[in-house]
Formats: structure tokens, C-alpha cells, sequence
């Protein structure tokens, strides 16, 4: 059992690496290796997930060096659901690549274990430099990923989306370093302590550390101002790619959840200088994904745009920081992601078969398989933009009560409830035009219809979204002790650094460093 | 020596940012490269500027350098060299697979001349 916490990192690194050096006339194996990895890192997932649940942190010192010295992973209810939400997402957007994507480039699978590496390395680690690697370790995978089929307008968005982050991984950087100059330590734990009690005279400095910080990870969440990169990448990239990156934007919002909230968050005086920024930000950000949904002109940048309202949507329960809205946004999260990620792929199954129009808004021939993909499409804009009967309803919903204490609710609840309104006009309008308006074809020239495996995989995703309506109560269980958890950092503080510790602790070299004493 | 170091970070992160905002993707490569100088260097400097002093324990030693920052730094080093080698690779695909070496992909931008295609 102790060992379990670090296999979502080792197992997808083994089999990464088992990948490359499958020669590349065996595709089966190479196919075998990639599902039997996403499979067991589900299980794995699913015996940490009822770990965590029983409301235990597990804390793994990696080379057995104890905190704050060391680096660990952290186990809690958080990094737990978010290993559960990675695992599924990861095998359904596997069995989907399965079926034609995984041949177009010779180390698809590969990169995708190794994404699935530094998301999971991302989720559990308990060290902000860790975190930072993690990202890296993501970013190149997923750089990889997007250029995965080649092609000129791919290799023009992959160019942007690589400096872009390369530009987030230099502030990264610098705010970490402005972090350990103040404070001493990179350790989450012993920054809680040590982010509180920096002296009067470092505390702009730690203020300007987190905010850079704040930057990158809402970077990463695609928020506004920083929201321009993601129709655009993932607009390029391949269906399953796009499907798995649904989990990177979620990535960004997690690292605040776990940063500024958790960590930050507990500073004498609060320091809440970045949920201000925040939520205007997030406000902002829904508004323009819903522009952006309202005026696309292809399935693909329609569900981008939508990608954006839901960061939007996260980021204001996360910048109002109640255990409530936490709560609230954790159920969103969880919703959101799933369904973005089944409409990723509901593009391409549509796309194939209307032919040159493929996902262009616009009246084309009709598809092969009206009700498969229409009802298919009809669950998820339902969920997507909060209709009942599916969770998409009930994350909304839960949102909106959520919100409802904040000075500023009424401006939340205008710009929810607006988004939302414009947002099932862009949905009613697409899937009108791409079912309806349809010109009929004789039957000899429809293209095949979708492989089982594709339409199994879109299922999959889509399970969630109504079983999280189905078994609320589960799921609402879950996420008000996971911001319970969040909310109450002393607890990760206590069980990664023992009860007993003292904040003043002196790590081994700061007391007689020259040109020390005076801080 | 404190301003020497700052000012060699603030000059190359100037640099690097102009660089950054250029039409063409080498400039955009090296200024990537010099932010990335200048983010290591910060680094550096975050453990204090602390000269000849051991970064370990020595029995002899009258004080230490933080060696923390540079193995930050030595991370940071590697991950940057791999970037920069994915980024070029990737700029040599663009300027193969769309024509020209703008960011955009969009050849006619105003900027220098580009080269002739050999006929």
C-alpha cells in the first residue's frame, strides 16, 4: 500500500519508456502496452481514490529524505479525485486514438504516457519546485502531442503554444526563486508556515512571488487575459489530444487551488490580493468565451470557447475561496471536464462524416448516423450548458447558491446566467445546422459510420455526466469534504510535517550564511 | 557586485523580452534562450551572493553558500536546453511546412527580407 501513491508517476514513466523502444512494425504490442497502463493507472486510481476517502493523507517521502528536506507526494482527497478524473479521461481518450490516430505519428504513445506522467507527478507532489518540473515534464509531452499527424497549421499553433509556455515556465521560475529567497523553502507544508511569517519588509516580495505565480497557473487555466492561446491550440490539435488536454486547463486551476489557497491562503494578514484580481478576471473570461462560442464558425472552435467558459466558471468559485464555492467548483470541475472532452471527440465523429464540410457550421450532407451522434451530442450540449436533467444542471445550480453570500453575487450571477443563455443559443444553432439543415444523400454515398470503439470511448466520458446527476449525493459528498480539506491546510501541514513541528525550524545553511543575521 | 548582477539580469531579460516580440521565429528562439539566461541567473542570485564559501559541510568553513538555488538552477538548465532544442526543431518544421519563418506562418509580413527559394 505505501508504495501505491507513486505509481501513478512510475507506472506511466515504465511504460513511456517500454513504448519507445517497441520497433515500430508492432503496432498491437505498442497498442497493448498504451491500454493496459491507462487501465491499471484507472485501477490504481480508484484503490488511491478510496484511500483518500476515508479522509487520510498518505505522504511519500521519495527518496526517503523526511520534509521539508526532502521531496514528497501528498495524497489527499484533491490530488485524489483529480488522479480518478485523469485515469478515466486518460482511457477513453486512448481507446479512442486507438481506432487510426495512435498510427499518424511513431511515438503517440509514448508522449501520451508521458503526459499522463507529469499530470499525475503534478497532482500528488508536495514540492513547488516538483510542481514546476511536473509541468515541464506535461508541457513537452504535450507539445508533442499537439504537433502528433503534422501539418502546417499544427505546426504554426504548436509554435505558439510552446513559446508561450516557455515564457510562463521563465515567470514560473522567477516567482519560485522570489519565493525561496523570503521564505527559505519549497516544501508546500513549510511554506504555509513560513509564506505566513514572512517578515514585514519581505512581504511585498512574497506578494509579487505569488502573483507571478498566479499568472502562470492562470496561464495554464487559459483565464483572461491569458485565454487566447487555447481555441487556437486546441483547435489545431487531434481529436484525442484535445479530449486529454480538457484535464490540462484543470491542471491551472488545481495549482491555485493547491498554491494560492491552500498555501498562501493562511497568511497573517490575509493576503487575498489575488482573488480580487481574480475573479474580475474569471467574470471576464466567461464573458468572452461566450462571445467567442456565439461566434464560431466550426464545432472545434465552439467547444473551445466553451472550454472557456467552464476555467471562467472555476476560477470564480475559486477566487470567492469558501468551502462552499470550493465545494461547488470542485462538482463543476469534475463535470466540466468530461463533458469538454466528450464534445472533443463528438467533433471528430461528426466531422468524418459530413465529408469536406467536417466540423464547419454551416448546412452540409447529412450523417450517417443521425441518432447515435445526435443523441450523443444532444446529452452532452444539454450538460454543457446546464439543462436539466444531467450534472450540468446540478454544477450550475450549485454554483449559483454558492455565490449567493459573495458582496459581488449579483454581478456573478448576471454574467453565469447570461453565459449560459447565449451559451445554449450557440449549442441550439450547431446542432440545428449540423442535423437538421441537412442535405439528404443516396445511401451509396455515406462514408462508414463510426467505429464501435470511437462511439464506446464518447460513451464513456458521457457516463459520468449522468451518473454525477444520478448519484449527486455521492459526488457532493465527495467534493464538500475535498474544500473541507482545502480549506483546512493545517491538516496537509500536520500529517506531511508531524504535528510537533516547529515553524522556526532552521533549515541547514541559514543561520551562518554571512549577510544573513539581519532577516 | 550586486549591480553588476542585477543589471546582467535586468539587461538580458530586457533583451530577451524584445527579442520574444519579434515577427521572426529565430529571434524568438534566442530571445527565449536569453530569458532563460537571465531566469537562471536570478535564480542564482536568490540564494544570496555569497563568494568562496563551500556549499557543504566543511569543517573549516566560516560560512556557506545556499547550495539549494543551484541545483534549482543546474534543473532549470536542463529542462531550458531540451526546450530550446524541441523550439528549434519546431521552428525549422514551420519554416518547412508553411514557407516562411514568421511566427504567424503568414508569408508577406513586413520584416526583413526573407531568402529566395532556390530555383
Amino acid at each position: 500500500m505505501s508504495h501505491l501513491i507513486a505509481l501513478p508517476v512510475l507506472l506511466p514513466l515504465a511504460a513511456g519508456a517500454l513504448l519507445l523502444v517497441v520497433p515500430p512494425d508492432q503496432p498491437g504490442l505498442k497498442r497493448t502496452i498504451g491500454f493496459f497502463s491507462c487501465a491499471a493507472l484507472a485501477g490504481v486510481a480508484l484503490a488511491l481514490f478510496g484511500v483518500a476517502a476515508a479522509g487520510h493523507y498518505v505522504v511519500y517521502p521519495l527518496g526517503n529524505w523526511p520534509a521539508p528536506f526532502g521531496i514528497v507526494l501528498v495524497l489527499d482527497r484533491l490530488a485524489a479525485g483529480m488522479l480518478l478524473l485523469t485515469a478515466v479521461i486518460a482511457l477513453a481518450a486512448y481507446l479512442y486514438a486507438l481506432r487510426g490516430w495512435d498510427e499518424r505519428g511513431p511515438h503517440f504513445g509514448a508522449l501520451f504516457q508521458f503526459q499522463l506522467m507529469g499530470v499525475n507527478g503534478a497532482f500528488l507532489t508536495g514540492d513547488i519546485f516538483n510542481l514546476f518540473v511536473f509541468f515541464e515534464v506535461l508541457l513537452i509531452a504535450s507539445y508533442g502531442l499537439l504537433l502528433h499527424g503534422g501539418g502546417g497549421e499544427r505546426v504554426r499553433a504548436g509554435l505558439h503554444f510552446v513559446v508561450l509556455n516557455l515564457a510562463g515556465s521563465a515567470l514560473f521560475l522567477i516567482g519560485l526563486g522570489l519565493l525561496y529567497s523570503v521564505t527559505g523553502s519549497l516544501n508546500l507544508a513549510d511554506l504555509q508556515l513560513r509564506y505566513a511569517a514572512v517578515s514585514a519588509g519581505d512581504r511585498a516580495l512574497a506578494e509579487v512571488a505569488s502573483l507571478l505565480l498566479l499568472v502562470v497557473f492562470c496561464l495554464k487555466a487559459a483565464a483572461f487575459p491569458l485565454t487566447f492561446w487555447l481555441p487556437t491550440a486546441y483547435g489545431a490539435a487531434g481529436a484525442p489530444v484535445a479530449a486529454f488536454f480538457a484535464i490540462m486547463t484543470k491542471v491551472g486551476v488545481y495549482a491555485i487551488l493547491r498554491v494560492h489557497l491552500s498555501t498562501f491562503g493562511g497568511a497573517e494578514p490575509a493576503s487575498d490580493a489575488w482573488a480580487e484580481l481574480l475573479l474580475p478576471a474569471a467574470l471576464v473570461t466567461i464573458a468572452l468565451g461566450t462571445l467567442g462560442a456565439l461566434a464560431a464558425r466550426s464545432l472545434r472552435g465552439l467547444v473551445s470557447y466553451l472550454t472557456v467558459v467552464s476555467v471562467g466558471t472555476l476560477l470564480v468559485t475559486v477566487a470567492l475561496a469558501t468551502s462552499g464555492s470550493i465545494a461547488a467548483g470542485l462538482y463543476y470541475l469534475v463535470h466540466s471536464t468530461f463533458v469538454t472532452a466528450a464534445l472533443f471527440l463528438l467533433v471528430e465523429l461528426i466531422g468524418e462524416q459530413r465529408a469536406e464540410r467536417y466540423d464547419a457550421l454551416e448546412p452540409g450532407p447529412a450523417v450517417t448516423q443521425p441518432t447515435l451522434l445526435g443523441v450523443l451530442f444532444l446529452i452532452a450540449a444539454m450538460a454543457v450548458a446546464g439543462l436539466p436533467p444531467f450534472s450540468g444542471f446540478l454544477a450550475k445550480a450549485n454554483v449559483l447558491l454558492a455565490v449567493a453570500p459573495a458582496p459581488a453575487a449579483v454581478w456573478i450571477w448576471a454574467v453565469i446566467l447570461g453565459g449560459s443563455a447565449l451559451g445554449i443559443i450557440a449549442l441550439a444553432r450547431a446542432g440545428s445546422r449540423l442535423f437538421w439543415k441537412a442535405a439528404p444523400r443516396p445511401v451509396a454515398a455515406l462514408p462508414a459510420g463510426a467505429p464501435f470503439l470511437r462511439a464506446f470511448a464518447v460513451a464513456i466520458l458521457l457516463a459520468p455526466v449522468v451518473g454525477l446527476a444520478a448519484f449527486a449525493e455521492f459526488a457532493w459528498t465527495q467534493a464538500v469534504a475535498t474544500a473541507d480539506q482545502i480549506t483546512h491546510p493545517a491538516r496537509y501541514r500536520d500529517a506531511v510535517l508531524g504535528a510537533d513541528y516547529a515553524g522556526d525550524a532552521v533549515r541547514p545553511y541559514r543561520f551562518s550564511v554571512p549577510g544573513r543575521a539581519e532577516r | 557586485m550586486a549591480l553588476l548582477l542585477a543589471s546582467a539580469i535586468g539587461i538580458l531579460v530586457a533583451s530577451g523580452v524584445y527579442l520574444l516580440l519579434r515577427p521572426r521565429t529565430f529571434s524568438v528562439v534566442v530571445g527565449l534562450a536569453l530569458l532563460s539566461y537571465a531566469v537562471n541567473l536570478f535564480l542564482f542570485a536568490m540564494g544570496r551572493a555569497v563568494f568562496l564559501q563551500p556549499p557543504l559541510i566543511s569543517a573549516s568553513a566560516a560560512g556557506y553558500a545556499d547550495p539549494l538555488p543551484q541545483a534549482l538552477v543546474l534543473t532549470a538548465i536542463v529542462i531550458n536546453l531540451g526546450m530550446t532544442a524541441l523550439l528549434l526543431a519546431l521552428a525549422v518544421r514551420g519554416r518547412v511546412a508553411t514557407g516562411t519563418d514568421h511566427v504567424d506562418g503568414v508569408a508577406g509580413q513586413p520584416g526583413p527580407e526573407r531568402e529566395k527559394p532556390a530555383s
